[in-house]
C-alpha cells in the first residue's frame, strides 16, 4: 500500500520543485536554477567565471574581497555575487567596463595596502592575487604605497605567517573554524589595522588550539601563509576541494 | 682647492660621480669616486625569513645576480648547518662559472673594448660597442655570443638569465638533465676558441697603451681573493688569501666566518660606499684590490691547462710575481673566462653530473652564517644573523667594488695627475679617468646596493672650492 500511495506524492514533490525553479539571465544567458543559491554559485555552475579572492566553495561566504561585484539590472549598486541570492527575473552582468575598473581598483588597493613583492615571494607563480592582477591587466598602482612594517610570525615549527602578504580574505579563519573546528585564527584590530591573529594574538607557535593541520596554509590565496623553509616561488598550494572535505567529514554537502 | 667632477661616470654599472681636487698650483691632489645612492638592503632585510635572502639580495644587481644567489645561499647553508649534496655543489659551481663568463664578456667586449680597440681619444660617439662592431665585427659579435652562452647556461640550470631562482639554501632546486648537459657541452669549444683568440689580441694591445699601463692604478697594494686548499684559483668556495705588492702571502686560509678579524670597514662622509681595509695594516694603509687581477695575483695557479698556460704568460708582463697595473684587469678577465669554460667542462663531464640529489633540507641550526664567493668583480661577502625562528636580525654585505674603493680613488688620482692639466678637462683625459674606474669594472649599484644605471658627472674644483669645470653625460 505505501508503494501505491507514494507515487503521486513523489510526483507532487517533483512538480512543486520544478515550479519553484527560477529563471534569470547572466551575461545574456538564460539560466534556470533552484532558489537559495548565490549568483556566484549559479554562474560557476553555468561555466561563467567571476573573479574572487575570498569565496571558496564549501566555506561560508563573507563578501570580504568584493572582487565578485556584479551589476543587476534595476539596481544602481554593485552587488557581491558570493553573498547575493538569485531571484527570478534577475538580469545580471558579470563583465563590464565599470566592473573591470572597480576590480582593478580593488587589486590596486590590495597591492598598495601591504607589501606584495612578487619577486621575492614564496608563492610567486602560484598566487591567486598575482594571477588576477595578470588577468585583469593591473600593471601599476595609482595609489600611494603604505609600506607597512608588519612583523613576520615564524614561531610555528612547520609554517610561517607573513601579514605583509595578507589580503584579509579570512579564508584561513573560516577553514579553521568551519572545517578543522580549531578556531585558531581570528581577525584582530579594526579597519586598516585589522590583522589575522592566532588565538588571543599569541605567536602562532605557542597556540594551544592550532592542530598544525595546515589547511589554512593550503587555502591561503597568497604567500601570507606558507610552509617554512621554502625559497622564493617554491610554495605551491594544494588545490583543496573543501566541498569534498566536508562530504568526507559528513558535515554538509 | 679646485675640484673637477665627472658626473655621471659612464659604461660602468650603477651611478657615480668623480671629483678631482686641484691645489693652488693647478695640480690634482685628490680624486674621489662618490657613490651617491644608498638602497639599504642590509636594513630592510631585517625581519625577513632567511630563506628569502637569496632572492632579495640577488636584486642588488641584475648583472651578477648569480653571485649574490651563491654567496647568500652559502650563508643560508651555514645557518642550516648543512653540507649540500655533491651534485648540487657542482651545479652551483657551473652556474657560477657561467656567470663569470657572461659578466667578463660584458665587461671586456661591451664596456672596455671600445677604449682598447678604438683608442682612448676616439670620438665618444663612436667609442662604444657599435663602434667596435663597425671596426672589428668578428670580435664584437663573438663577445656578444660569448655573453649569450654564459647567460644561456644560467637560464638552463637556474631558471632565468636575470634573477634566476634555481640556487637555493641547501643546494639547487633542480638536477641537470642529460639534454641540458649536452647542450652546454656543445657550446664550450667555440667559446674557448674565441676567448683564446681574444687573449692573443689583448697581448698585442698592451704595446699601444704603455702610458695607460704605467698610470692606470699602477701602484703597490695588497690583493685579496679566494683560493682552493691547494692554492688554485677558486671562485665558489675558497678561503681568503692576501698577498702584498711583492707577491708574498701575508694572510692565508681565512675561512668565511673569520673575515671580520682581517677586514675592517671604514666610512667617509662623502660617499655611501664604505672603505674596507686589511685590518693588520690599518686604515687607509690597508688598501687592497680584489677582482680578476687580484685573483690571478693571489692564486698559485688556475688548475686548468689552457688557463694555466695563459697565466704563465701573464705573470711575466709586469716582471714581478704580481701584476700591479689595474690595466691588466682586462687581460685577467679573459684568462678567467678561459678558466671558467675549462672548469665548467670538467664539472659537466663528471661521472655523477646528473645525480638527482641536489638539495639538503634543514631548519635553523646556527644563528649566524657567512657566505663568500668570488663574484666576477671580486670577493662578495654575505653575513647574516637570525633569531631562532630564522628571521634575519642583522645583515652585512661587502661587495667587490667596496673592497676596491680605496684603490679606485688612488688609481684615479694617479691617472688624473698625469693627464689632467689646469682647470679644463680634455675629453681624452676625462675618458682616461673614467677608464681607470672601468678597469675595475665597478658595480656601483651593487656596492652600495644603490639603484640605477650609470651615467657620468665629472667636476673640477678649484682651491677655493668653486666648480671650475664640469662635464656631464647622461
Amino acid at each position: 500500500m505505501p508503494r501505491v500511495s507514494a507515487a503521486p506524492a513523489q510526483k507532487t514533490e517533483r512538480r512543486s520543485a520544478l515550479e519553484q525553479r527560477i529563471m534569470l539571465r547572466i551575461d545574456g544567458e538564460y539560466i534556470t536554477t533552484d532558489p537559495g543559491k548565490t549568483i556566484l554559485e549559479v554562474a560557476r555552475e553555468t561555466g561563467i567565471d567571476i573573479p574572487t579572492l575570498c569565496a571558496v566553495p564549501g566555506l561560508t561566504s563573507v563578501g570580504a574581497c568584493r572582487l565578485c561585484l556584479i551589476e543587476v539590472k534595476g539596481n544602481q549598486r554593485l552587488l557581491p555575487a558570493c553573498t547575493v541570492k538569485v531571484e527570478g527575473g534577475m538580469v545580471v552582468s558579470t563583465r563590464s567596463e565599470r566592473l573591470d575598473k572597480y576590480r582593478r581598483m580593488i587589486l590596486e588597493l590590495l597591492f598598495t595596502e601591504r607589501n606584495h613583492v612578487c619577486a621575492v615571494c614564496v608563492s610567486s607563480g602560484a598566487c591567486e592575487l598575482q594571477d588576477l592582477a595578470t588577468q585583469l591587466g593591473v600593471t601599476h598602482a595609482p595609489f600611494e604605497f603604505r609600506n607597512p612594517n608588519l612583523p613576520v610570525d615564524a614561531s610555528h615549527e612547520r609554517f610561517i605567517e607573513d601579514p605583509n602578504r595578507c589580503i584579509l580574505c579570512t579564508r584561513c579563519v573560516r577553514i579553521c573554524r568551519e572545517v578543522e573546528g580549531a578556531n585558531t585564527w581570528e581577525v584582530g584590530g579594526r579597519g586598516i589595522n585589522s590583522n589575522i591573529i592566532a588565538d588571543l594574538a599569541e605567536p602562532w607557535g605557542g597556540s594551544l588550539s592550532c592542530t598544525s593541520c595546515g589547511k589554512c596554509v593550503q587555502i591561503c590565496p597568497t604567500g601570507a601563509l606558507a610552509v617554512k623553509g621554502r625559497a622564493t616561488g617554491e610554495m605551491t598550494k594544494r588545490a583543496w576541494n573543501v566541498t569534498d572535505l566536508n562530504r568526507m567529514r559528513g558535515a554538509r554537502t | 682647492m679646485a675640484t673637477i667632477t665627472i658626473n655621471p661616470v659612464t659604461r660602468v654599472e650603477g651611478h657615480g660621480k668623480i671629483t678631482l681636487h686641484l691645489d693652488s698650483d693647478g695640480q690634482v691632489n685628490d680624486a674621489r669616486l662618490h657613490v651617491t645612492q644608498v638602497r639599504g638592503f642590509e636594513k630592510f632585510c631585517e625581519g625577513r625569513p632567511y630563506t628569502e635572502m637569496p632572492a632579495i639580495t640577488a636584486r642588488v644587481c641584475g648583472i651578477c645576480p648569480v653571485s649574490h644567489l651563491v654567496a647568500s645561499s652559502k650563508a643560508c647553508d651555514d645557518i642550516m648547518a648543512v653540507r649540500i649534496p655533491a651534485a648540487g655543489d657542482r651545479l652551483r659551481r657551473i652556474v657560477h662559472l657561467a656567470q663569470t663568463v657572461q659578466s667578463h664578456a660584458l665587461s671586456f667586449f661591451h664596456l672596455s673594448s671600445p677604449d682598447l680597440l678604438l683608442g682612448m681619444d676616439e670620438d665618444p660617439a663612436k667609442r662604444n660597442i657599435f663602434g667596435v662592431l663597425g671596426e672589428h665585427p668578428d670580435l664584437a659579435a663573438g663577445g656578444i655570443a660569448l655573453r649569450k652562452f654564459g647567460q644561456q647556461v644560467i637560464e638552463e640550470l637556474a631558471g632565468d638569465r636575470v634573477h634566476p631562482h634555481g640556487i637555493v639554501p641547501g643546494g639547487m632546486q633542480e638536477p641537470m638533465t642529460a639534454e641540458q648537459r649536452d647542450a652546454i657541452l656543445m657550446g664550450i669549444p667555440e667559446s674557448l676558441d674565441f676567448v683564446r683568440r681574444s687573449l692573443d689580441l689583448c697581448k698585442g694591445i698592451g704595446d699601444r697603451f704603455t702610458d695607460e699601463i704605467e698610470t692606470f692604478a699602477n701602484f703597490p697594494s695588497l690583493f685579496m681573493g679566494t683560493v682552493a686548499r691547494g692554492g688554485e684559483l677558486e671562485l665558489y668556495d675558497g678561503d681568503l688569501r692576501f698577498v702584498d705588492e711583492e707577491g708574498e702571502v701575508v694572510a692565508d686560509g681565512i675561512a668565511a666566518p673569520d673575515y671580520r678579524q682581517w677586514i675592517g670597514e671604514a666610512v667617509e662622509p662623502w660617499s655611501y660606499l664604505k672603505f674596507p681595509y686589511f685590518k693588520p695594516r690599518g686604515y687607509p694603509e690597508g688598501m687592497y684590490r680584489v677582482g680578476p687581477l687580484a685573483r690571478l695575483n693571489v692564486a698559485d695557479r688556475c688548475g686548468t691547462p689552457m688557463a694555466d698556460e695563459a697565466l704563465e704568460a701573464f705573470r711575466t708582463i709586469d716582471g714581478g710575481k704580481v701584476a700591479l697595473s689595474s690595466f691588466h684587469f682586462h687581460q685577467a678577465r679573459l684568462i678567467e673566462a678561459l678558466y671558467a669554460l675549462e672548469a665548467m667542462e670538467q664539472l659537466l663531464r663528471h661521472e655523477d653530473a646528473l645525480d638527482t640529489r641536489v638539495r639538503a633540507t634543514a631548519g635553523v641550526n646556527e644563528l649566524e652564517g657567512v657566505g663568500i664567493a668570488e663574484a666576477p668583480r671580486g670577493t662578495l661577502i654575505h653575513h647574516y644573523r637570525v633569531d631562532p625562528n630564522g628571521l634575519i636580525t642583522w645583515a652585512n654585505l661587502i661587495i667587490a667594488t667596496g673592497h676596491n674603493h680605496l684603490a679606485i680613488n688612488r688609481g684615479m688620482l694617479q691617472v688624473a695627475q698625469k693627464f689632467v692639466r689646469g682647470d679644463q678637462i680634455e675629453e681624452g683625459a676625462l675618458n682616461r679617468v673614467e677608464a681607470v674606474v672601468r678597469a675595475f669594472d665597478p658595480c656601483l649599484s651593487c656596492s652600495t646596493h644603490a639603484v640605477g644605471q650609470m651615467p657620468l658627472h665629472l667636476q673640477l674644483i678649484g682651491p677655493e672650492g668653486a666648480v671650475l669645470h664640469e662635464v656631464r653625460r647622461d
